[in-house]
């Protein structure tokens, strides 16, 4: 649409534009974790707890997006992950007396291990039937969590005492796990940042928006894949264990095909394909259904699907995404008349 | 040798009900694409009409047609509304969108009929039929019936006349289709119809045996995912056999395996869609999909 003329601006929104932006991202992104250290002084115990889970949410989204998101592998099962890190964590505490600090690695070790395994045969599964397989594994988890019953402790799950901060700090156990989720959250946060902005990061991306062409590239498909698969199992298997200890009970019933569409919930809402995102839809699946229960029981999956659909149809790279788009828009409208160069990744 | 025969009987009672819903499944893939998570939703939600109608005081055949009725309207409706504008969207949208229908259905069946378990009545007798020293149960032969009735009524429609034969083009050749002066849209919507009818037979069909419950579908869509998949997703007659081959899979396993029992089925279904889709992604009667990149 604008004529040649504007090519010096433009030029000059590159060079300013960027600088700004990354300026205020990361006073914004100070000013929240500020907020967020702040949190557990002023709120009480459950509010806190919510807290809590929305960065053990914000874990296991940031573990699928990679999947679903970057990688275009659907999953509608990673509630599987979800719940071996869990029960991971609470069989070791529970049985070996395991200090609870080492559980949770060694969740994450194995839902990597089990989560590479499981993308060996994915691999041969396109889009949908990956789908279908995945979706098939969430419906099986808590028939298979109750046959092991001597393990899992069957239908009546396993009760766990919740951890006391070390090194004699002075906080709650309520505030010590939201520090320690906080933590975690953080350093996988950076990790997968890291990890999905460089090389690996656009391998990635390469795999799901054309394949052959990845390959051709010199892109080997197959171990991006299952990697990729495995890393993402790792980081939701991280949460998992986290939520075990949070919630301080596992039971085969929480662990159901739900659990597995409140994460696919929570992606689309923050945003495929967006690492911010992930605590944009970790908001929205905690507190979204605990308001939308005072209305009916059935209220949050009512608004989840209508979400769902919506989403899809009007925004369907999710909070993230119009966020991003927003703060390009408003970066443009500041550095003058620029053309329309900001787009969305397709 | 008795346990023998009565398990592949009632075996392929509720095969013939994984092999309805898995025809449904099929029906709406090769029409539009997309494999519909939501046909257990429908099919439950279709279910539970018909029980409110029987509340009301209308006899059973009458209740079952006016499902039959709405069931039709209702997934013609869902194709125009919902899934038309996602129609050439990418794979994830439209398995998002699928899933949002499957959550939306589940919770308005909650909300309307409670999470109760509800008993739903069979039209068939109840005392047990003797053939020799085997025991049937009449629900199980009548569903058998009930089945095949409709399979056949499905494959005279598809065979035999000119809508059918106008879906079938508009399913396999759209293009080519719209030229000849089809209207494509509007099949693919029947075909979503037809499709929530099928389920919805299979709905009542299963209701007697597990109780009507708004998550009632879910064990039984992923045995009718099964058995699209050992059939072969392009395969409509592939998807009934392959119905029929799980539903007596599934109860042969349970009696003679020791290690499955009862409280694994849903693995067992599991391990099956994983074994086929890697060893023979395109089932047993399927063609493999070739593209041309």
């Amino acid at each position: 649409m604008e004529t040649a003329g504007a090519g010096e601006p433009v030029a000059r929104a590159a060079a300013l534009a960027p600088v700004t932006a990354r300026g205020w991202k990361l006073v914004g992104l100070l000013a929240l974790l500020a907020v967020a250290c702040l949190l557990p002084f002023t709120l009480s115990g459950f509010r806190l707890f919510q807290f809590t889970q929305v960065f053990v949410y914000a874990i296991a989204l940031l573990g699928l997006n990679m999947l679903t998101g970057y990688n275009g592998q659907i999953s509608l099962g990673h509630g599987a992950f979800y719940a071996i890190g869990a029960y991971t964590t609470a069989i070791m505490i529970d049985r070996w007396s395991v200090p609870y600090g080492w559980t949770i690695p060694v969740a994450g070790a194995l839902c990597l291990l089990v989560g590479f395994l499981f993308g060996i045969p994915a691999l041969r599964l396109e889009g949908l039937y990956l789908a279908l397989a995945t979706f098939a594994l969430a419906l099986a988890v808590p028939q298979i969590l109750k046959h092991f019953d001597g393990w899992t402790g069957g239908s009546q799950g396993i009760v766990l005492s919740r951890p006391g901060p070390p090194f004699g700090l002075r906080l709650s156990a309520d505030q010590w796990l939201y520090f320690l989720s906080l933590g975690i959250l953080l350093v996988l946060f950076v990790l997968a940042w890291n990890l999905l902005r460089g090389r690996t990061g656009r391998a990635m991306v390469a795999i799901r928006d054309n394949p052959i062409a990845a390959a051709a590239m010199g892109v080997n498909t197959a171990l991006y894949k299952s990697l990729t698969f495995g890393v993402s199992a790792a980081y939701t298997g991280v949460a998992g264990a986290l939520s075990a200890l949070v919630v301080a009970f596992v039971a085969p019933d929480t662990f159901n095909v739900f659990l597995s569409i409140t994460l696919l919930v929570g992606i689309v809402v923050g945003g495929l394909a967006s690492i911010s995102g992930a605590l944009f839809g970790a908001l929205f699946i905690q507190f979204v259904p605990n308001y939308a229960q005072d209305i009916s029981k059935a209220a949050p999956w009512a608004i989840f699907g209508v979400v769902l659909i919506g989403v899809m149809y009007v925004m369907p790279y999710g909070v993230g995404g119009a966020v991003r788009l927003l703060s390009r828009r408003l970066a443009r409208a500041r550095a003058g008349t620029g053309p329309r160069r900001a787009r969305l990744p397709e | 040798m008795d346990v023998f025969f009565q398990q592949v009987v009632s075996g392929l009672a509720t095969g013939g009900i994984y092999g309805s819903l898995a025809l449904a499944l099929v029906m709406i893939y090769q029409a539009t694409d997309v494999v519909n998570y939501a046909q257990g939703e429908m099919a439950m939600f279709s279910t539970y009409l018909a029980w409110s109608m029987m509340n009301a005081g209308l006899p059973y055949w009458v209740a079952f047609f006016a499902t039959l009725a709405l069931a039709f309207v209702g997934g013609l409706v869902i194709e125009r509304v919902i899934i038309r504008p996602v129609e050439n969207a990418p794979v994830l949208t439209i398995v998002i969108v699928c899933i949002g229908l499957l959550v939306i259905l589940n919770s308005i069946a909650g909300w309307i009929y409670s999470y109760v378990i509800q008993p739903f009545p069979s039209p068939f007798p109840s005392t047990p039929i003797r053939i020799g020293s085997v025991i049937f149960g009449p629900h199980d032969l009548g569903a058998i019936g009930v089945t095949f009735v409709m399979l056949l009524l499905l494959y005279c429609f598809f065979r035999f006349t000119s809508l059918g034969l106008a879906m079938r083009a508009a399913a396999q050749n759209p293009a080519s289709s719209r030229l000849v002066g089809i209207r494509v849209g509007w099949m693919l919507g029947l075909g979503w119809g037809l499709a929530a009818l099928v389920g919805a037979v299979a709905g009542m069909m299963v209701a007697p045996v597990i109780f009507l419950e708004p998550n009632m579908m879910s064990g039984i869509l992923i045995y009718a995912f099964a058995s699209a998949t050992l059939g072969g997703f392009t395969s409509p007659g592939g998807a009934v056999v392959g119905g029929f081959l799980v539903g007596v899979i599934e109860n042969l396993a349970g009696t003679y395996i020791s290690f499955i029992g009862t409280d694994l089925k849903l693995t067992v279904a599991l391990a099956l869609i994983i074994v086929v889709l890697v060893v023979k992604p395109s089932g047993l009667f399927g063609r493999a999909v070739v593209r041309r990149v």
